[in-house]
């Protein structure tokens, strides 16, 4: 006889369950609630005050209770005596930054660009599968002497290093990504006659805008980690000339003021980095949920 | 219309090779709902993938307006089964409705109304701005549903729309289905493994075979135009009809001599 196989949707109506969740998205700096706050950041302080006791005990030069290097760090960078630019900042911090996006940019465009090509093509990826997992594998900074052959010692050898050290996590993230939209998705849009690009832009990137992210949060450390490299490396400026520096000249305060830089750069640039992906990805809270 | 010539199709090659379709022969003209009812995995959706000029066919050919089709022609959408996979999820229900409208261009008004009207037949005014993701089984086939009848094409294929709504709704929608299609004088396929729904809802009915996949009979449903979820189902003309699309499916080879078939 016939069958019916009608399933109630009994879970219809949650209104705006979880679009409603992304407001107070920056009031507790990145952590899901009070609670995780307040485990999160009383560790870390209770971590530096031990280590202030500790340094200030052991009296040794080359540790300094944290406090000290810290102070010393708010003084070199941070705004003061009405400009916002402190000379330490306009020659280290600015030049560091700006090496750092735009070799983070550059990277990631190429990474992008090439992983959606490879994504959607098999048998590009095929050929091209070997020179990447060769490529990738190479520690970026054991090609600085290459490129300080080819590009010389300016500020161009040192944004091609951190792209080319940074655009791996990127690029593989993005072939996978692209790899795993759903084949349904892009007959839809062929039923509806949407033209490639259309289908670039409107399924293929958001669909694999989640793994893009992924792989930039792993890029964004490796840039950091390779701008401050390259600083070491013949240079006259930037956050990593300033402290190799400070270490040759036995000024160990501001030797520690520059990792102390550094650890709170990373810190930021996640932040900041977490806050747009919520943004972007705002529908996808939206699924893998009770109600999806 | 439409219509397969010797339509078949074969899925890989050798020895792991699947004949899904083996012959497949209709015509479906202007403004007839005709529904393809058969078993399970009998080639329902590759038929239609075929229809759809998604797939070509490995054998015969499919012809709209008397053109073979080598590409999804113009004027045509379909409602895939696959319904949650189907919909993008980082659009919201307005936003994957609106999608196929860009390439039509329409007048901002237009794009509006043919919007709402398309949500509000479907009973889901008021969740425009949600995610798909924030949406029931249910829901989800109705935005794509709803996206197919914003399109407003010349002719609709739909596979197995309403397998996971509840059964009210489903009368609702199936309703809905006739009114669209009078209202709009479209053409209608429409793939169901719900018999009452494949008679009530069709001018002619095509029965399938288990594969590889023939099509065993194509029955015309003389009930009247105007349809009524109760009482067109109570006349003994459905009632007759339903029991012979269920001998149909069940025993394909003696459906001719019901009384023995509803013995054996
Ligand atoms: N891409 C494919 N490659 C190989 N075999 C396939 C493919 N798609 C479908 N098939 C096979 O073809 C047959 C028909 O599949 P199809 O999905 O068209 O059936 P159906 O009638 O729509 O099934 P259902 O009633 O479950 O929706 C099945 O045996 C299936 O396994
Ligand atoms: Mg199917």
């Amino acid at each position: 006889m016939s069958t019916v196989s009608g399933r109630t949707d009994s879970k219809a109506a949650l209104p705006g369950a979880a679009t409603r969740r992304s407001g107070p998205m920056l009031r507790w700096l990145g952590t899901r609630g009070p609670r995780e706050f307040v485990l999160r950041w009383v560790v870390l302080f209770a971590l530096f005050i031990g280590w202030e006791l500790a340094a200030k005990a052991a009296e040794s030069p080359y540790f300094p209770p944290p406090s000290e290097f810290a102070a010393r760090a708010a003084e070199l960078w941070l705004p003061a005596d009405g400009t916002w630019l402190t000379e330490a900042t306009a020659n280290d911090v600015l030049p560091s930054l700006a090496r750092m996006f735009g070799g983070l940019a550059l990277g990631s465009l190429v990474a992008v660009v090439l992983g959606v090509a490879i994504g959607l093509s098999r048998r590009l990826g095929d050929y091209v599968d070997p020179l990447i997992q060769f490529s990738r594998a190479i520690p970026p900074p054991a090609l600085i002497p290459i490129f300080l052959v080819l590009f010389d010692r300016g500020a161009l050898m040192r944004v091609l290093l951190i792209a080319f050290g940074a655009m791996w996590p990127v690029l593989l993230n993005t072939i996978e990504g692209v790899r795993s939209v759903d084949v349904i998705k892009y007959e839809t849009a062929s039923i509806f006659r949407i033209g490639f690009a259309d289908k670039l832009v409107r399924i293929v990137l958001p669909g694999a805008a989640q793994k893009v992210f992924a792989g930039l949060r792993t890029s964004l450390a490796l840039g950091l980690i390779l701008m401050v490299i390259s600083e070491m490396v013949a240079s006259t400026g930037g956050i990593g000339f300033h402290i190799v520096q400070a270490q040759r000249s036995f000024q160990i305060l501001d030797m520690w003021a520059g990792i102390l830089l550094l650890g709170v750069l990373g810190y930021l640039l996640n932040l900041v980095l977490t806050v747009v992906e919520r943004r972007v990805l705002a529908w996808h809270r939206t699924t893998n949920r009770e109600i999806a | 219309m439409l219509t397969a010539n010797h339509l078949s199709h074969t899925y890989g090659s050798g020895a792991g090779a699947h004949a899904a379709l083996a012959d497949i022969d209709f015509t479906v003209e202007q403004g007839e709902l005709v529904s393809i009812v058969g078993p399970s995995g009998c080639g329902k959706t590759t038929l239609l993938r075929t229809l759809s000029g998604l797939m070509r066919p490995t054998g015969g050919s499919v012809t709209f307006h008397g053109d073979e089709i080598v590409e999804v022609p113009t004027g045509l959408a379909m409602v895939f089964q696959d319904y949650s996979r189907s919909l993008y999820p980082w659009l919201t229900v307005e936003d994957n409705v609106r999608f196929p409208l860009r390439r039509l261009h329409l007048p901002k008004e237009e794009l509006r109304s043919r919007i709402d009207e398309a949500l509000a037949a479907v009973g889901l005014t008021g969740h425009a701005a949600k995610y798909p993701g924030q949406l029931s089984g249910g829901m989800q086939q109705r935005v794509a549903i709803a996206r197919a009848l914003a399109y407003r094409p010349e002719i609709l294929l739909m596979d197995e729309p309403f397998a996971s709504i509840d059964a009210q709704t489903r009368e609702d929608l199936e309703d809905l289905v006739l009114e669209v299609k009078q209202r709009f004088s479209m053409t209608i396929i429409f793939v169901t493994h719900d018999i009452d729904e494949s008679v009530y809802l069709a001018d002619r009915v095509v029965v399938l075979s288990k594969p590889p996949t023939r099509v065993v009979t194509i029955l015309d449903v003389p009930l009247p135009g105007e349809r009524d979820q109760i009482s067109t189902k109570e006349l003994p003309e459905f009632i007759r009809l339903r029991g012979e699309v269920a001998r149909l499916i069940r025993h394909p080879r003696d459906a001719q001599e019901p009384v023995a078939a509803a013995a054996g």
